[in-house]
């Protein structure tokens, strides 16, 4: 019962105080910038992350990772209340949860919400548990050339799985991978890009990229209408669903689960994808599908199961292979890198205490949340009502305080301005922002491997698709990017995405 | 889907060709070195030929068939606003010390809302100063001087 051990090992090391005492705050900050429309957890953690630094490494991963699952949480709680989806899977949990809430049914609603996504996240947390181990052994025969195709075909799901346009998502992968060749050249030292500055050998942080792209060009975005926000609140009354409500949802919360935790696992937003897949079946299976989008609990539970499975299995790829799935996955590589550990298949073996300490803490981490949001749903309510003239003020300045202490660096402070204009510019032209820093935390990794595998090689490039992982992964990132691009496909897919939008 | 001349689209395209370009001309200035030895300049290259090529086609297919997207208004004040306080920081933070590059960011950062009150900006700023200063120098203990050289200290 090596998963027991292992297991038993986690929680001791979660159950530390400090570490339930981060974990409450991760998932405290992560429900305030679910609940909070306009700021999203990538910006959050970003912002964060410098703090972090003077933590043990546990710690601060515990934290992050609360940020990041407490923000799917959260993100429902306004879906439901004002329509306003705080997070952009919580998208589908306002069609119907919406729906209840004005018909007087909000409680039940964000209790279905709540206990749905508890017993999606044990279940993801246990499957996150067993799948690792045997993935990172897998990953650990990886060679460089392995390496340069599954960060290729990682980069390349993630613009199958993205909305807008496949070519553009590719566009934006190329140009976060061509930013991050900025710095010191890894092997010859010279320097690229620099324009003479020696500030800026170190290249540019991935923090300002994060700030810019998802916090001011976020605010830019929304500084365009301003508006009021809607304060009609409905009063949150009778939280327990009736006897009826826990039967229908007992059904959408277990397959809500299974297909969360399976999608999670791709790169870029499958917890986007997992929720609306998650509505679609529902609504399919249903006996009464006339009721989604009137109201139907069903299609509260189901997707927000979904949604918040599919943040815990996102973890898997990250602490197997060193992917992230996500841009707070790009965040918390970042995370790793300054306490002094490549993120990869070896943590598990060379730091079995914080990987593991990581998944327990991730089920502390559920319980907290449940306890959070049920009794204190007032709390969250009354948040929704801090007007945004006093919220942008407060991102922008703690996003400058936050990224200058990281280094003492003038230059990166700059660079949150460039990446909030280059991404608010491009965004208005319907380009995603998560492929940018995907590609720009992945190129450097690409671009080593790429040369690496040469070296090896000498220079014969057939290597890629002489060795057998390596052309399955370059086999499949074609299958991916024929997937993305043939129009019949993209069509069902542009359906999945818009129904009921 | 209607499909039209979008002009989104050609700009999104003119944005990666000119970055993408950018970089083209730059990696040629370093040494591109062979398949075996890779020098620094050959995968900057790469990837920025493969940005502009992508660029084009996002150009392309704008001219023909784009998407259609409504690019919506500019909030002009709030990008000068954003844009002068973040920069401000980043000079004076070094400058002036913690509390007036903070106090000052926060305030011109408030002018970005078009329904600002003066009243509120200078609550709001003072409010924020307080409590970063708090968050940050007193309780992270970043190394940040309070006061800066520019006022004597």
């Amino acid at each position: 019962m090596e998963l027991l051990d292992n297991l038993a090992l986690g929680f001791s090391t979660a159950l530390l105080v400090q570490n339930v005492l981060y974990c409450f705050v991760g998932v405290l900050l992560g429900t305030a910038v679910g609940v909070l429309p306009g700021i999203g957890p990538t910006a959050t953690v970003a912002m964060l992350l410098p703090i972090t630094f003077s933590f043990e490494p546990v710690t601060a991963l515990i934290m992050l990772a609360g940020i990041y699952y407490g923000a799917q949480y959260g993100g429902s709680t306004t879906a439901i209340l004002i329509n306003l989806p705080g997070e952009s899977s919580a998208a589908v949990t306002a069609l119907d949860g919406h729906e209840m809430a004005r018909q007087g049914r909000a409680g039940p609603a964000l209790a279905a919400a709540a206990i749905g996504s508890f017993v999606a996240g044990t279940v993801a947390t246990v499957v996150l548990a067993a799948a690792a181990p045997p993935l990172a052994s897998v990953a650990l025969k990886f060679g460089p050339a392995d390496y340069f195709s599954l960060v290729l075909f990682g980069l390349i799901v993630s613009i199958a799985l993205a909305r807008g346009t496949a070519l553009k998502a590719l566009a934006m992968i190329a140009l976060g991978v061509l930013l991050g060749t900025v710095g010191q050249d890894i092997y010859t030292g010279t320097p690229r890009f620099v324009f003479e500055q020696r500030e800026l050998y170190g290249g540019i942080d991935f923090v300002s990229v994060a700030v810019g792209l998802f916090g001011v060009a976020e605010i830019l975005r929304n500084l365009e209408n301003e508006q009021t926000r809607t304060a009609i609140v409905s009063r949150v009354t009778n939280l327990w669903p009736t006897r009826e409500d826990r039967r229908r949802i007992v059904a959408p919360i277990l397959r809500g689960t299974g297909l969360g935790a399976a999608l999670g696992v791709l790169p870029g937003g499958g917890h986007v994808l997992a929720s609306f897949t998650s509505y679609a079946v529902e609504k399919r299976i249903s006996k009464r599908p006339q009721e989604f989008g009137r109201g139907a609990i069903e299609g509260v539970a189901g997707p927000e199961s979904a949604n918040n499975a599919a943040a815990q299995t996102s973890f898997i790829p990250l602490l197997t292979l060193g992917l992230p799935a996500h841009p707070v996955m790009a965040l918390m590589i970042g995370a790793f890198i300054v306490h002094g550990i490549t993120p990869g298949p070896n943590v598990i073996n060379d730091e079995p205490a914080l990987f593991w300490g990581l998944i327990a803490s991730m089920w502390i981490g559920n319980v907290l949340l449940l306890l959070l949001n049920l009794p204190l749903i007032g709390l969250w309510v009354r948040m929704l009502r801090i007007p945004y003239q006093v919220l942008f003020p407060m991102i922008i300045l703690f996003a400058a305080i936050g990224t200058y202490s990281l280094n003492s660096n003038a230059y990166d402070v700059y660079a949150i301005v460039f990446f909030g204009i280059l991404g608010y510019v491009l965004i208005k032209c319907g380009c995603e922002p998560a492929p940018l820093l995907l590609g720009f935390v992945l190129g450097p990794l690409l671009e080593e491997n790429l040369r690496r595998a040469l070296i090896i090689s000498r220079g014969d490039p057939s290597v890629f698709v002489t060795r057998p992982i390596s052309a399955a992964l370059l086999a499949l990132a074609v299958a991916a990017l024929v997937v993305a691009v043939l129009p019949t496909i993209r069509q069902r897919r542009a359906a999945v995405f818009t129904e009921e939008e | 889907m209607e499909r039209r001349r979008s002009f989104p689209d050609v700009l999104a395209g003119g944005v990666f060709v000119l970055i993408g370009g950018a970089f083209v001309v730059g990696a040629l200035g370093y040494e591109l070195g062979t398949p075996t030895r890779m020098g620094p300049g050959a995968f900057p290259l790469l990837v920025g030929a493969s940005v502009v090529a992508l660029g084009l086609a996002i150009v392309g297919k704008g001219l023909v068939a784009g998407e259609v997207i409504s690019f919506g208004p500019v909030p002009w004040r709030a990008v000068a606003a954003i844009v002068v306080a973040v920069l401000f920081f980043g000079f004076t933070i070094r400058r002036l010390g913690f509390v007036p590059t903070t106090a000052v960011t926060a305030l011109l950062t408030t002018l970005a809302s078009a329904r600002v009150r003066l009243l509120t900006a200078l609550a709001v700023a003072a409010g924020l100063t307080v409590a970063s200063t708090l968050i940050f120098v007193v309780g992270l203990q970043l190394r940040i001087p309070l006061w800066g050289p520019w006022l004597g200290f």
